[in-house]
């Protein structure tokens, strides 16, 4: 039976596994200890639970346990990499490079970055999202501390080519950073194969629980340290200091875990899902795929309807179904997706986006029925809109003078 | 952020969805916004030039359902109102019909920009010297 409302704004955040609920329940209970506890069994249990976790995460990533800073989430994790690399590494330089389709959390820090006196490189990406790996070598200086570079676009699922980019990095003596919130648990990811050397993600974009996430930091080849941004009880080998979420973590573990055995299961199902969707939209005219279409999420699709806007389309089945899109307009911002425009497209390309996430759960008649509703609402919006009549008319619309506003 | 259930009706089933022949001498077509925006809408009205009296109001609208909803309003109060009636439609009324947030108020403003610019281009092929509006300060 189909169940409304579906769910496929997984790139925003996952629904819980319900076995992970399951495997924390008991640390908020009973097993309610302060890890840091050291003299008594409440916080021996708690520090075991973490152990164990952590192991769990480590294993998901190819890491090893004491490599896994947990933190609150991948915001912070992106604030501590950094914030940490740039304060701990003044004396080799100030030059950081990233590129202008990365997430908030890291195009801001940088901005604080510059603020404090660095040198921020924002990288523009190719039509289809990607870094150009030869003006990445290129604008590499003596000062360069860190390349940071998302694993997987969280807009358009664009994954990069990190195993390139780190091969980049080490010729040059320079860390990667990489923000892989949207790839961890959905793609394989190998700290050592990726040649990755700080790594942030979160549970709760991989069926895990909102509020905690990791820093991976490497131990070896190199050994690399960050500067602590939250200053405390010196947790998490000094640096990340607070209480530890112990449930939290317990159930990041097991997110991963399940991650783990079912990524395979899961990606062949869930492709093939998306492929279906992306394959039924593009039947619609004037419907354009966003970022690279051979090196992506296997979950992901980002769509624009030309001459339809984004929020408007959204609210023709949003009582139903539940997505994003690019436009300004369901946003706080008058802008639309900066991801978007980076890649090249127009603003009125950008308005007309929607973004889809499956998840572990979509199922194939979530998909039919969406197929279906995306359909009808963009033919109905079409024959609302000026911008498609003329179109259809054949007027070129950049031809014409717009009123600016 | 939540609709108001008239901003939905009107989404749901918009009034006056159509074009009008805008080479007749009696239709005057107004294009407002832009697609870098968000939004463009296109207002037209029919006047029989005799009574003064707009006798059919037709939109297209790309945009939000806040943008839809206002078009369509816009076109039902126009039914039936003179020229100079039409004239005085004023952006706020529309957000108070609609209950339209802050964030939408721009919506209204460029459904009365479009009413405005239709009436001007009725005018302007009816030998009447175009009306110059002050210019509308939201955006």
């Amino acid at each position: 039976m189909l169940k409304l409302p579906i769910y496929l704004d997984n790139n925003a955040t996952t629904p819980m596994d319900p076995r992970v609920l399951e495997a924390m329940t008991p640390y908020f209970l009973n097993h309610f200890g302060n890890a840091a506890s050291r003299n008594h069994s409440f916080g021996w249990q708690a520090e075991e639970a973490v152990d164990y976790a952590r192991e769990q995460v480590a294993k998901l990533i190819g890491a090893d346990p004491k490599e896994i800073i947990f933190t609150s989430g991948a915001t912070e994790a992106d604030n501590l990499a950094l914030k940490g690399v740039f304060e701990m590494y003044a004396s080799k330089g100030n030059h950081i490079i990233t590129a202008t389709t990365e997430h908030k959390a890291v195009l801001d820090s940088c901005k604080h970055i510059e603020k404090m006196g660095g040198e921020v490189t924002y990288m523009s990406v190719t039509a289809e999202g990607l870094i150009d790996l030869a003006e990445l070598e290129a604008t590499i200086k003596p000062t360069t501390i860190a390349i940071a570079i998302m694993y997987a676009n969280n807009e358009t699922g664009t994954v990069m080519p990190m195993k390139e980019i780190s091969a980049i990095a080490r010729k040059h003596g320079v860390l990667v950073f990489t923000d892989a919130t949207q790839a961890v648990g959905k793609i394989p990811v190998d700290v050592n194969k990726d040649g990755i050397d700080l790594m942030a993600f979160t549970a709760h974009k991989m069926y895990g629980p909102k509020g905690v996430g990791a820093l991976y930091v490497r131990r070896k080849n190199p050994r690399v340290k960050v500067t602590a941004q939250m200053d405390g009880g010196g947790h998490e080998r000094g640096m990340r200091s607070g209480t530890l979420n112990v449930p939290g973590i317990v159930g990041f573990g097991k997110a991963c875990e399940i991650c783990m055995m079912e990524m395979e299961s899961d990606t062949a199902r869930i492709s093939k899902l998306r492929d279906k969707l992306e394959v039924a939209l593009l039947q619609l005219e004037e419907a354009y795929v966003n970022g690279s279409r051979t090196s992506r999420l296997p979950h992901v699709a980002n769509i624009s309807f030309k001459h339809v806007e984004g929020e408007g389309l959204l609210m023709g089945f949003n009582k139903n179904i539940a997505l994003s899109s690019g436009s300004a307009c369901t946003s706080a911002s008058l802008e639309p997706s900066y991801v978007l425009k980076a890649l090249g497209l127009g603003d009125d390309l950008a308005h007309s986006s929607l973004r889809f996430g499956l998840s572990r759960f979509t199922t194939e008649e979530e998909i039919d029925y969406t197929i279906k509703a995306i359909s009808e609402t963009v033919l109905k919006l079409r024959e609302m809109s000026p911008l498609w009549e003329m179109y259809k008319e054949g007027i070129d619309l950049n031809s014409i003078q717009w009123a600016a506003h | 952020m939540a609709y108001s259930e008239k901003v939905i009706d009107h989404y749901q089933n918009p009034k006056n969805v159509g074009t009008l022949d805008k080479s007749s001498k009696n239709v005057g077509t107004g294009l407002v916004g832009a697609p870098e925006c968000g939004d463009v809408m296109r207002l037209q009205i029919e006047v029989n030039s005799e009574t003064g009296m707009i006798t059919d109001a037709k939109f297209k609208t790309f945009g939000c359902g806040s943008a839809i909803a206002s078009s369509s309003l816009a076109t039902e109060w126009l039914k039936g109102k003179s020229v100079d009636e039409a004239l005085k439609i004023d952006n706020m009324t529309i957000v108070e019909e609609l209950n339209l947030p802050p964030v939408k108020i721009h919506c209204s403003v460029l459904a009365e920009d479009a009413i405005k610019a239709a009436i001007n281009d009725y005018r302007e092929k009816n030998g009447l010297e175009k009306i110059t509006f002050a210019e509308s300060v939201v955006h």
